[in-house]
């Protein structure tokens, strides 16, 4: 699914990043908790979390992330944002909770990671 | 190859700036995808460690055509029982740590995962030491 498509589908906005028809994630993974995220192998996930802090973009650097979805309409500190364009992470932010987003994404096609 | 880090104890803003670092030069080495996110997973885990516990600490990066060898040496108030310390879902982080991300007690068990060699060393009331060394061939 490209990343226009989910960004439709949450009722989001990209925050930053340059995203285009080649933007497309099959998988994805919902947790608050870092270390959960930490724990899985694979990279060719997106990460929805509600965690807004610099914390969830520095997890995703490690984890080799592209892509990152905030959700419960929470506004990221500018820090949170420029952390992730110097990362090259795209971030999105839905006004949805995470419950929600994952059920309309994982109804829509995406699979989760395990 | 060697680069060294002083890690803050509280500095949740900073934490990983040690860890990003690492995964740029190792990026710049041409390392494999695979082996640079066990190393940098590895040690973001063991460097929000040091700023979720410890009062300071120092991260030490020796990289080689071979290996990755991490040590983390920090002044805190140390692991009193460390085999309870690996226990999954064993944590004593503070509410902050938690609001933070982390603190589920997955840190140190998510470590010694990565590592192909992991020791830990900790005397309570001084500090712990945390030696970790990944293969890259």
């Amino acid at each position: 699914m490209t990343i226009h498509e989910i960004v439709s589908l949450v009722k989001g906005k990209i925050l930053c990043g340059n995203v285009g028809e080649e933007d497309f994630v099959e998988y994805c993974f919902a947790s608050d908790l870092m270390s959960d995220v930490l724990t899985v192998r694979r990279s060719d996930f997106m990460l929805i979390t509600g965690l807004s802090n610099v914390q969830s973009i520095r997890t995703a650097e490690m984890s080799d992330l592209k892509y990152v979805m905030l959700v419960r309409g929470k506004t990221p500190p500018q820090t949170m944002i420029e952390l992730a364009e110097e990362s090259g992470i795209v971030l999105i932010m839905s006004p949805y909770s995470m419950f929600k987003a994952s059920g309309i994404l994982y109804m829509a096609g995406l699979k989760g990671v395990f | 190859m060697d680069l060294s880090f002083n890690i803050q104890g509280g500095d949740f803003t900073s934490a990983g700036t040690a860890s990003s670092q690492v995964r740029r030069t190792l990026k710049e080495l041409g390392v494999d995808a695979s082996v640079i996110k066990r190393v940098v997973v590895a040690l973001y885990e063991a460097e929000v460690n040091i700023v979720a516990h410890a009062c300071h600490g120092t991260i030490t990066a020796q990289i080689n055509p071979e290996r990755v060898f991490l040590q983390l040496v920090d002044e805190g108030p140390g692991i009193p029982d460390i085999e309870k310390a690996m226990t999954p879902g064993f944590s004593t982080a503070s509410q902050e740590v938690r609001e933070m991300g982390f603190g589920a007690g997955m840190g140190l068990p998510n470590i010694c995962r990565n590592a192909d060699v992991f020791n830990i060393h900790s005397v309570p009331g001084k500090g712990t030491t945390v030696e970790i060394t990944i293969q890259i061939k």
